[in-house]
């Protein structure tokens, strides 16, 4: 007995060392055979990023194609902290500086879509909101994201563009909560993208305004010059830039950008 | 090896003496390095000379000020619940005791964003009570009142366990002797077993009160994120991470200070009721 218990922990140990650097790197965790993409990418991309990568798979056999779908500055600090990642979309482009400032981006970041704030209710619309003005209507439970993330950054730009002053009762880290609360009925309006809304199909109400198009969300695409695969991260690029590609986005709501 | 067997009752109570094999040393300093390392790599990541105007910030001072206030709220509410369900749980003998025991302490193991969400359709808008608070004039929802609910919510069990513990170590000789001589409940209650489970009583309330004011999965799920209202230290700290990642380390150091303080104080609080 006394002598396995030192093996035992050992043991433990070693289970524990390797499941802790498996998690650390998503290059290492699929395509024993093949090589791998890494692909990270701004949390909004999720669906449309998950078909294409299925698409780049299709027509790469053998290739793998990992994701890590995160805030896009989160995202970028990784990347400068030397995350293994071989192309990098982001959602808006103060996070793609940061990645190009480092001398990180192999080549121009191009952008490739473009999201625009919606205003999210709940099915039956209990606030009675239609227009973007009604935000501001005194009683109502508005829900945004905070000025420090990019929705909320959009969401700032638009009420110094229209002078409707909002007073939100909560400032949320991400869009996903704030669609969150409108989804429970906590909240009789919440400001998200429009691609959330369409995401979230009959759950919420999406109601489009005019003054959406004052603040423009350009998400932007680079293959990354330090990646393990930079090659293949150029031609996920290329995917999401080209017209298969764009038909996805436009699918789940993203504008076309210019 | 010692030799065990008809010495083992002299060397046990010798305080010298250790039956640990020294091996155990090695994975037992792993496990503190793990614990203190990471924290002093945020004290050495820390903006020292800004230290004082980062914590000084209006949104830092909402911070702290709200979850000071809130913790007290919540640590009050743990103690007016908590004190009863402790009683209930150690002195009364009812069917079913044990699985009202381990419903109690369930928010202890449950994670708080699944608590938040259970207090969302409890108390939210929509939530079982929700609708007549609301109808009562009392809305919760993106109020303080949910962030104390979302503390008082994880927080209860801290006190409860502690607190019936020191109920069950401390027996019920004396409260006997005093019903014996003819002191009505509650006299006993209030004159020999609450002074007499002081210290656990002490100790479940400051434990409640690190656990209201770490709490951030409850409160960010069900209460909302707004300076001032809702926005607690934890909160804060995990926002200011996304744009001003110094701010967040300056207040990070904060809440560890304020848990060292805690758990020493518990650890005194503790020695003097084994005493």
């Amino acid at each position: 007995m006394r002598p396995s218990l030192p093996a035992a922990v050992t043991a433990v140990l070693v289970t524990v060392t390797v499941a802790v650097s498996g998690c650390s790197g998503p290059a290492a965790t699929r395509a024993a055979g093949g090589t791998t993409v890494t692909v990270f990418a701004a949390a909004s991309l999720k669906a449309t990023f998950t078909r294409l990568g299925r698409a780049f798979e299709a027509s790469h056999p053998g290739t793998a194609v990992v994701f890590n779908f995160a805030g896009s500055q989160a995202l970028a600090e990784q990347i400068t902290q030397g995350a293994p990642a071989d192309a990098f979309a982001s959602a808006n482009e103060a996070s793609m500086a940061t990645v190009a400032g480092a001398g990180l981006a192999a080549g121009r970041a191009r952008p490739f879509a473009t999201n625009t704030l919606t205003i999210a209710v709940p099915p039956d619309n209990p606030a009675a909101v239609a227009t973007f003005a009604d935000l501001a209507r005194p009683g109502l439970k508005l829900v945004v994201c905070a000025p420090a993330v990019p929705c909320g950054a959009a969401t700032l730009t638009l009420e110094e563009a229209t002078g409707v002053t909002l007073a939100p009762v909560s400032e949320e880290q991400a869009v996903t909560d704030v669609l969150a609360k409108v989804r429970a009925g906590e909240a009789d309006a919440g400001l998200v993208y429009a691609t959330d809304v369409i995401a979230a199909g009959d759950s919420v109400r999406g109601i489009a305004f005019p003054e959406s198009s004052r603040a423009v969300n350009r998400n932007v695409i680079v293959a990354l010059s330090g990646g393990p695969q930079s090659g293949l991260g150029q031609e996920f690029v290329d995917l999401v830039r080209s017209a298969e590609g764009q038909q996805v986005l436009a699918d789940a709501g993203f504008g076309t950008a210019t | 090896m010692r030799s065990s067997g008809p010495r083992q009752g002299r060397v046990a109570r010798d305080p010298a003496y250790s039956s640990l094999p020294g091996w155990v040393l090695v994975p037992a300093a792993a496990g503190a390095a793990f614990v203190v390392v990471p924290l002093l790599a945020l004290g050495l990541r820390v903006d020292w000379s800004r230290f004082g105007e980062l914590l000084g910030s209006p949104s830092s001072l909402a911070a702290l000020t709200l979850s000071l206030q809130t913790s007290a709220v919540a640590t009050l509410a743990c103690l007016v619940l908590g004190v009863p369900m402790a009683l209930v749980l150690a002195r009364r003998r009812f069917p079913g005791r044990q699985v009202v025991r381990s419903l109690a302490l369930l928010p202890l193991v449950l994670p708080p964003v699944v608590g938040g969400i259970a207090l969302l359709y409890t108390f939210g808008r929509r939530g079982l009570l929700g609708q007549t608070l609301d109808v009562l004039g009392v809305p919760v929802a993106f109020t303080s009142v949910a962030v104390v609910l979302a503390q008082t919510f994880v927080a209860l069990p801290f006190l409860v366990v502690s607190l019936e513990g020191t109920l069950r170590s401390v027996g019920q000789r004396y409260e006997a002797v005093a019903a014996t001589l003819g002191a009505p409940p509650s006299t006993v209650l209030c004159r020999v077993t609450l002074p007499l489970v002081l210290p656990g009583l002490l100790s479940g309330a400051v434990l409640s009160f690190a656990r209201a004011l770490g709490e951030f999965g409850a409160t960010i799920t069900f209460a909302g994120s707004l300076q001032g209202v809702t926005r607690t230290l934890p909160l804060e700290i995990y926002l200011r991470q996304v744009d001003d990642p110094d701010a967040a380390m300056a207040l990070s150091l904060v809440l560890v200070a304020v848990a060292i303080g805690i758990t020493v104080a518990t650890a005194r609080l503790g020695e003097r009721a084994h005493r």
